[in-house]
């Protein structure tokens, strides 16, 4: 496997830190080698937040992500900030909130409802990152499927295991029984 | 043998759990930006394993906390940023003099003064060397991975308690705080020095006496009825001041030359494509990395290029440099500062080739590809 580089994105509070460490473990559960590191801002919530993690067989020596490959962007902020950061042919997958559409055609784009999942769905909007995650998986596959279950469950509070797993299933479906099988189109 | 634990962790928790099993048990500290993970884990682990973590009122005092748990036994460390360090280099001179062993950790900011609390910048080269007042000799460590971090801190207990000396190991913000797949050892695989204990009954102790072809003296812990006297002013071998210049200048000259001598010891360093190299990169820490990144590009192209990666930046590897600059053509110095270290290797180097700098302080790691168009424009 090439190195993919990642770049998740949305605001400080939507848990993309936690959403980065979940699919660095996961890779490293499938024997790859990782690197996982984020923004620093001073907000702890609101403001713009976004996580990356790089995956790669071989050894990762840079270990930052200035373009990626895969950028998820949960806010139309992070939308603005990030949009001119991904390579030509990578993924862009966005939350159905953000409406703006970017002016090129070498990139794939995907528009998907997770905030919305998540706070009317699940009635949780915290689980928007575990979401998002299932939906990574199903378009990108970037892990296997038994090491993101492990991960997620290893990283979530107590007691919280049996709605991060639907939140997860959400995320799988979101893209499985989209009626085109994918949200590609829609844009 | 058991299954080797192998677990994502980010650069600062590595620092914890190598000084762990290293054998710390005392952690002072006044947290700081981007070191504040150390003393949260810290806090956290210390107290479950029988050590004490203390949340001190400044960084004066948290130095100061770890020289006197050092006295009575206890493997102690404390981690800051550059502000802070500023303010650790009085202690840290005191630790020198008085011969105590300990750990300073600088997870390094953009500086000067408090300057980019949360960018990455590797500024605190000459500081760490020169920071505290006085001729004298220091180590200072530098890792490069996250596994790296793990191992020069076991490696920073280890140096200080043979050499008696504070062991300084500099990091960088962007290590500190990635996460990255690690390793764990065995704990049999762990090397681990401990202190020259005192082998002469209390009453016959002179904690400052040198045997015969031996720089370091003893050390008795206090609390084992060891009575004697500590003080960062000149002192002769029982421990109270001198004015004596003969002592004075024998002190001096032995503090410095208990790690100049034993360079070959302390020093430590990684050597990547440099068998054919006709001209190398020298770079510590992140940007080493961010050069090995380029090095394989250069590589592609047909450049003959290798990476010189000190990992001890104090004591220098002068002998090594010196063997190597006479072999290639170019030397070129990468660092996130104004050329610290830069100086340092054209002064070694600069007589038998040709020594360049690229050097930023922008607040950002230098990427792969400025390094490439630097080399390649000769």
């Amino acid at each position: 496997m090439m190195r993919q580089e990642l770049r998740l994105s949305g605001s400080g509070g939507q848990g993309l830190i936690l959403a980065g460490i979940i699919l660095a473990e996961a890779a490293l559960h499938d024997g790859k080698n990782v690197v996982q590191s984020q923004s620093y801002g001073p907000e702890a919530r609101g403001g713009a937040s976004k996580a990356e993690v790089i995956i790669s067989d071989e050894i990762i020596n840079y270990p930052k992500v200035n373009k990626c490959d895969i950028l998820l962007c949960l806010t139309k902020k992070a939308y603005d900030k990030y949009i001119d950061s991904l390579k030509p042919g990578g993924m862009l997958i966005l939350d159905s909130t953000v409406t703006d559409r970017p002016e090129r055609d070498d990139i794939k784009i995907y528009s998907i409802p997770i905030l919305e999942t998540a706070s009317k769905e699940i009635g949780k909007p915290m689980v928007a990152n575990i979401i998002a995650l299932g939906s990574i998986y199903e378009l990108t596959k970037i892990v296997n499927k038994e090491s993101l279950e492990k991960a997620v469950l290893n990283r979530v509070p107590q007691g919280t295991e049996e709605l991060n797993k639907k939140a997860l299933e959400e995320g799988f479906n979101l893209i499985l029984k989209h009626e085109e099988s994918t949200y590609g189109e829609v844009c | 043998m058991a299954e080797k634990i192998v677990k994502l962790m980010q650069g600062n928790e590595a620092c914890v759990e190598g000084a762990i099993a290293a054998g710390m048990r005392f952690y002072a500290g006044y947290p700081i930006t981007p070191s504040t993970e150390i003393a949260e884990l810290s806090a956290e682990k210390l107290p479950r394993i029988g050590g004490k973590f203390i949340q001190m009122e400044d960084e004066i005092a948290s130095i100061s906390a770890i020289i006197g748990a050092s006295l009575t036994g206890k493997k102690s460390m404390t981690a800051t940023s550059g502000p802070g360090f500023s303010l650790k280099q009085e202690g840290i001179g005191y630790a020198v003099a008085a011969e105590v062993p300990c750990v300073i950790v600088n997870v390094q900011r953009g500086g000067p003064s408090t300057g980019l609390p949360t960018s990455p910048a590797q500024g605190d080269i000459m500081q760490a060397r020169w920071g505290t007042h006085g001729d004298h000799s220091i180590i200072a460590l530098y890792p490069s991975t996250v596994r790296e971090i793990y191992d020069t801190t076991i490696k920073a207990f280890n140096l200080s308690e043979k050499y008696r000396t504070p062991v300084i190991l500099l990091m960088d913000e962007v290590i500190g705080h990635m996460r990255e797949k690690i390793e764990i050892p065995d704990p049999d695989e762990i090397k681990i020095i401990n202190r020259k204990k005192p082998n002469v009954k209390p009453d016959e102790y002179l904690p400052y006496k040198i045997e015969e072809n031996d720089m370091i003296p003893a050390m008795a812990n206090f609390g084992e009825g060891y009575r004697y006297h500590v003080t960062g002013l000149i002192h002769d071998e029982t421990g109270f001041p001198t004015s004596n210049h003969r002592i004075a200048e024998n002190l001096v000259n032995r503090l410095v030359n208990k790690i100049k001598d034993n360079a070959d010891d302390i020093v430590e360093y990684e050597e990547y494509l440099m068998e054919d190299a006709e001209q190398i990169i020298v770079a510590y820490g992140a940007t080493a990395r961010s050069a090995k990144s380029a090095i394989n590009q250069l590589r592609e192209e047909g450049v003959k290029i290798g990476l010189f990666r000190p990992i001890t930046i104090w004591p220098m590897a002068e002998k090594q440099l010196k063997i190597i600059a006479k072999k290639v053509n170019r030397i070129t110095v990468v660092e996130m500062n104004m050329g610290q270290y830069f100086n340092e290797v054209d002064r070694v180097a600069g007589k038998y080739t040709k020594v360049d700098k690229y050097s930023r302080v922008h607040g950002e790691l230098i990427t792969p590809e400025e390094i490439v168009s630097f080399i390649k424009e000769g």
